[in-house]
């Protein structure tokens, strides 16, 4: 089961690394949360899957899930979740400000 | 009296929620924010104190044991570097309202500058590895925040991408975690370090520790992972671009110089001649960089580049005059990309423009801005009363005595080059003849000059009272080759 969702995870980190290469913005965006997911999806791997029951303290059991990762998990979503709502946001008003959603364009001069 | 390790990241919180409050009434905000910066600044000496006189401090928050619960160590390389930090960000808390649009303070400057002070601090005091992370992001939303605040079309282009390079490594940091974690089944700093040394490192454990180390370096800008930075330092406002410059790379340098002499010292023959090319080219790069551009605040900026190759270098070299030339080096360099950034944020202000080629005989208006900028690139460069000399002579003692010579000999000449760039601002804006006909408005530079002149005294006092801060930082690097006392006073065997 663990080579399965590792190959996932590697897939959602490849099709969020060829997002993140394309020129347009929403991408981009769309790029950071594929890769987010994959981690995320990595981090619940790693820390095995499915060792026992739901980590809920119930009578007469013994095995339980490593509660650990899920935690981290949980507040690692949390964390990318407000990155890219800020980032959806600065996208929309970089796309508006400088009349393009194209990277390629999005270039500076020397100085300013 | 252990809490006392966990006040430098509670009261810039605290501060930070309530100036979060008064955003709408500018004359108090400012206020609370000095007064809060200078109580931070007094209690954060307080511990520092009492970190050097009686030893680390630990805190195991809510009182479960160590490996369970999440720590926070207040040692004495932490201590400095928060101490450093606050002095810092009392400078910019007074340099601020000088150089901020009334918008800009309006929407939140002053909550977003102490919540960063809040996640540079955790960084530095937290013994957990994931709550490294969330500290991570805690300084890095917040300096999402300040980079883009003021929403110009520059700042609004340039930090998109800087968002999306941090949220790409921070999701890196989170696998190099995840990767750890299924190896030694903790994420306790101390207890990883432990059963590290119990598995005696194999490769799939140096594998980790690079995959760690592309990510601070990308955090820390270094050699092949540095082309976001200088950009995205320059469009927010100079007070901004100040604590980035001095606070955001250096975490990332304190993160690999706590991993690599805490976790990962068990396979140094591999990763440290790494870090040692990487320092090299960082050197070059850099100092490449900064000479080939006539933006001053572009200047500075790629001036980054170089310090944090000194450090790394420092950190490659791994002998104990190495790594207190990099501690020193550190701290020397915070005060002085601080104290570059802020001088440079006045310079446009009265040249009215960031371009060298359009400046002229500044000194003539501003003789204290002129000679302020001469002694910090003297400082920059390590001439010798100043402090880069005594960091740079550990460093390449250090170096030297690993037979290191190609890197030292880089380093000298990249000196010589930083020292020149800094010297370009000057010999080409400062110097000059006194225009008759022209008429430059003269602008008033006085509130600018306080914050300055208080971190440059700090930076000539760190070079000219070596004697009475060298032993201290000695102790530092003796104590970093010894890791079984962090391990000791975390997991208290």
């Amino acid at each position: 089961m663990e080579i399965v969702t590792s190959i996932l995870a590697g897939l959602l980190f490849a099709t969020g690394i060829y997002n993140l290469l394309q020129k347009q913005l929403l991408r981009i965006v769309i790029g950071t949360t594929l890769i987010s997911h994959g981690a995320h999806l990595f981090i619940l791997t790693m820390g095995e899957l499915k060792r026992g029951l739901p980590p809920v303290l119930t009578d007469g059991i013994t095995e339980y899930s490593d509660p650990l990762p899920q935690a981290l998990i949980l507040t690692s979503i949390v964390i990318s979740f407000g990155t890219t709502s800020l980032l959806l946001v600065l996208a929309y008003r970089t796309a508006k400000e400088n009349n393009t959603d194209n990277m390629g364009q999005l270039r500076g001069t020397e100085n300013e | 009296m252990s809490n006392l390790a966990v006040l430098p990241i509670i009261l810039p919180l605290l501060f930070g929620i309530i100036l979060a409050l008064t955003h709408n009434r500018i004359p108090l905000s400012r206020f609370l924010t000095k007064t809060f910066t200078i109580i931070n600044l007094g209690v954060v000496s307080y511990i520092t104190f009492r970190v050097f006189n009686q030893g680390t401090i630990t805190l195991e928050t809510g009182g479960w044991e160590a490996p369970y619960g999440i720590v926070i160590v207040a040692d004495s390389l932490a201590m400095l570097l928060v101490l450093t930090t606050n002095i810092i960000a009392v400078a910019c808390a007074f340099y601020a309202p000088h150089s901020l649009s009334e918008r800009q303070e309006k929407y939140y400057f002053y909550p977003f500058f102490l919540l960063l002070i809040t996640g540079v601090s955790g960084a530095f005091l937290t013994g957990d590895l994931f709550n490294l992370f969330v500290f991570f992001e805690v300084l890095l939303m917040a300096s999402y925040g300040l980079i883009v605040l003021g929403g110009d079309k520059v700042q609004l282009r340039e930090s998109i991408k800087y968002v999306i390079i941090n949220l790409f490594s921070s999701m890196l940091f989170v696998t190099a975690v995840a990767f750890l974690y299924s190896v030694v089944g903790t994420i306790n700093m101390a207890q990883i370090a432990e059963r590290v040394q119990e598995v005696e490192q194999q490769g799939i454990l140096t594998t980790i520790a690079i995959l760690f180390f592309f990510v601070f370096a990308t955090k820390a800008a270094l050699f092949p992972l540095y082309y976001w930075m200088p950009k995205s330092y320059i469009v927010p406002n100079p007070v901004v671009s100040a604590l980035f410059g001095a606070l955001l790379t250096k975490v990332g340098i304190y993160s690999i110089l706590r991993m690599f002499s805490l976790i990962f010292i068990h396979n140094i023959d591999f990763t440290h001649p790494l870090f040692i090319w990487i320092a090299g080219l960082s050197l070059i790069f850099g100092v490449i960089g900064s000479i080939s551009t006539n933006n001053v605040k572009l200047i500075v900026a790629y001036n980054i580049i170089p310090a944090v190759g000194f450090l790394i270098m420092g950190i490659g070299v791994f002998n104990e005059d190495a790594l207190s030339g990099t501690i020193y080096y550190l701290v020397h360099d915070m005060f002085i990309k601080a104290v570059l950034f802020l001088i440079v944020g006045v310079i446009v202000y009265v040249a009215g423009t960031s371009d060298l080629r359009k400046m002229n005989g500044l000194i003539n208006y501003y003789p204290l801005l002129g000679w302020l900028l001469f002694i910090s690139a003297f400082v920059l460069a390590g001439i010798p009363p100043f402090s880069g000399f005594i960091g740079k002579l550990l460093l390449l003692k250090g170096a030297l005595s690993v037979d290191e010579v190609i890197i030292v000999l880089i380093a000298l000449i990249s000196s010589l080059l930083i020292l020149y760039s800094i010297m370009k601002i000057f010999i080409n804006g400062f110097w000059g003849e006194k225009q008759e006909s022209d008429n430059i408005k003269l602008k008033s530079t006085k509130g600018f000059m306080g914050p300055i002149v208080f971190l440059l005294e700090f930076s000539v006092m760190l070079g000219i009272g070596a004697e009475f801060v060298y032993p201290p930082i000695a102790s530092i690097s003796e104590y970093l080759l010894n890791p079984e006392l962090y391990i000791d006073s975390v997991l208290k065997e």
